[in-house]
């Protein structure tokens, strides 16, 4: 095989890059491949995270004898689809959306690996997302407070409190 | 069976519309993915769970909620034939996986065809808004406002923790989705393209062509979008993507510049030659059709060709897939007949064009 880039050598590295599902191939010589100045490009980043994704499924960060306690391969099962953790990896899908809280141990470092993060940072429903949003409102209603106190408004201060007991309940209910 | 409007024009109204940086973005789009609580994912549902959430959900698009954006029209997949499924894969308004793999899939969609909210894709609800040029921000207001009349009627699945949750974990969190679709021919055709593709993938975007997923980039169009959809809020996303988009549509325009400096005569020659061919070529397949429009959708950006409108590339990028070929022409075709017919509608487009002197 000739190199695809000067068309005069014989090609010597041979690599795949998949990036999206969307797969090229390269066949280059070795003086292209260092004149490009990318080492082997696409081996860093161009992979698909979907082809990935059940490989970093099995990645355990604590090594198999990590976590005290549990014994080995116990079977992780979400208790309202029945979905367990093993058919998750091996397909890289949810069953329900209580699997998210029972297979919540394994998760962080999937999506560490996939995010870069494991927490929700953007927009909050106002309905479902409620019991956040109450306690965010609670934070603003007790600074609030300390300022209506220290300005000696008591009367809207008490009416502060008041909102403020309200939630508190609120969230104890919920 | 009443034949469907979307089936009948290949551009939809919204993509007649011009857009800031239309020469190079074509369209803009955001997707967000939601799924309702107690209810198990498309995924695991079984066939009369599908139905309860289709039922659920095309009842709030039904419910005049919707009206104050436009009328939406609900459509039941299960009510469309397959070439019907084929002419919305291409033209965007459906995804692939709810034409093909949807149990009690339906799509709830805006006359101009600008918002198509889609229900049981892999996840639930699946809002999709497409504009044309550069807008992202713009499609952005109109999804979250529509998440916010589906998110009054019904119960999201939603973890503190963990954002909105998704079949997928690579879409859980905002569940959003910004892509944006570019022809980038004069970088291509200077060999920058792959320097630039490879260094937006490391800011966590994602390229792909035209089609989506696995799709190949003809026509030197490309798809970037977002790949990170935890950790980083909507703007947060939003903003990065624009910023490199920014900078790519900054690198096409330098590229096309100095085309035209340093080989205007040559670039001159490859466009005609393009636009000659498919004046009189008797077969054309996909692939060179996508190649000698861009050619020719380049020549009209640079100002080489006169009489041929942007929108009619746009048009005829669609209108030469093979569902959209077969829909035009009332017949099923073989590939081979597809490369006749797609080669005679090209021809005709681009006469009538003449004709009117591309008005």
């Amino acid at each position: 095989m000739i190199c695809q880039e000067c068309g005069k050598k014989p090609a010597t590295l041979h690599f795949t890059k998949i990036v999206g599902g969307e797969k090229t191939e390269f066949h280059i010589c070795e003086a292209c491949a260092r004149e490009r100045g990318e080492g082997i490009p696409g081996t860093a980043n161009g992979f698909s995270i979907h082809s990935l994704l059940s490989g970093l499924l099995d990645f355990d960060p604590s090594g198999t004898s990590g976590s005290a306690g549990t014994k080995p391969c116990p079977v992780i099962r979400c208790d309202e689809c029945g979905f367990t953790y093993a058919q998750f990896s091996k397909i890289g899908r949810f069953g329900c959306s209580a699997c998210y809280k029972h297979f919540s141990d394994k998760l962080d470092p999937l999506l560490k690996r996939v995010h870069g993060s494991t927490v929700h940072t953007g927009k909050i429903p106002k309905r479902s997302g409620g019991q956040l949003q109450n306690k965010r409102e609670l934070d603003q209603l007790r600074r609030e407070l300390y300022d209506r106190i220290e300005q000696e408004e008591f009367e809207s201060a008490a009416q502060i409190r008041d909102r403020i007991r309200e939630l508190e309940r609120k969230i104890a209910e919920l | 069976m009443k034949s469907h409007r979307f089936s009948e024009q290949a551009l939809s109204d919204w993509m007649k519309g011009d857009g800031p940086e239309s020469d190079i973005v074509i369209s803009s789009r955001i997707r967000i993915a939601r799924n309702l609580n107690h209810h198990p994912f498309p995924l695991l549902a079984t066939k009369e769970q599908s139905l309860e959430v289709m039922e659920q959900l095309a009842a709030i698009g039904a419910s005049g909620k919707l009206e104050p954006i436009g009328h939406f029209d609900t459509i039941v997949l299960s009510d469309l034939t397959e070439l019907e499924k084929r002419v919305l894969v291409e033209k965007h308004l459906i995804s692939p996986n709810l034409a093909n793999e949807s149990r009690g899939g339906a799509f709830i969609l805006s006359d101009n065809e600008s918002v198509s909210i889609m229900i049981n894709e892999e996840d639930h609800l699946r809002i999709q808004c497409l504009y044309p040029g550069f807008q992202i921000q713009e499609a952005w207001t109109l999804a979250n406002r529509i998440d916010d009349i589906f998110e009054a009627e019904t119960e999201y699945a939603f973890d503190e923790k963990r954002g909105y949750l998704t079949t997928c974990p690579t879409n859980v969190g905002t569940g959003i989705r910004v892509s944006i679709m570019v022809h980038l021919p004069a970088l291509v055709l200077s060999s920058q393209i792959n320097r630039i593709l490879q260094a937006v993938t490391q800011v966590g975007l994602a390229v792909r062509g035209l089609y989506g997923e696995g799709s190949e980039a003809l026509g030197n169009v490309f798809q970037i979008s977002n790949q990170i959809t935890l950790g980083q809020s909507e703007s947060e996303i939003i903003d990065n993507l624009y910023s490199v988009a920014k900078q790519i549509i900054e690198h096409e325009k330098a590229a096309r510049i100095r085309l035209l400096a340093e080989s205007k005569l040559r670039i001159e020659d490859r466009v005609k030659r393009s636009y000659g061919i498919l004046s009189y070529a008797a077969i054309m397949d996909t692939k060179e059709a996508a190649q000698r429009l861009s050619d020719v959708r380049l020549g009209v950006d640079l100002g080489l060709l006169d009489n041929i409108t942007p929108q009619v590339m746009n048009e005829l990028m669609i209108m030469t897939q093979p569902g959209f070929l077969q829909q035009v022409f009332k017949e099923t075709m073989n590939a081979e007949q597809r490369d006749y017919r797609r080669a005679e509608l090209i021809r005709k487009q681009l006469r009538s064009q003449m004709e009117h002197g591309g008005a």
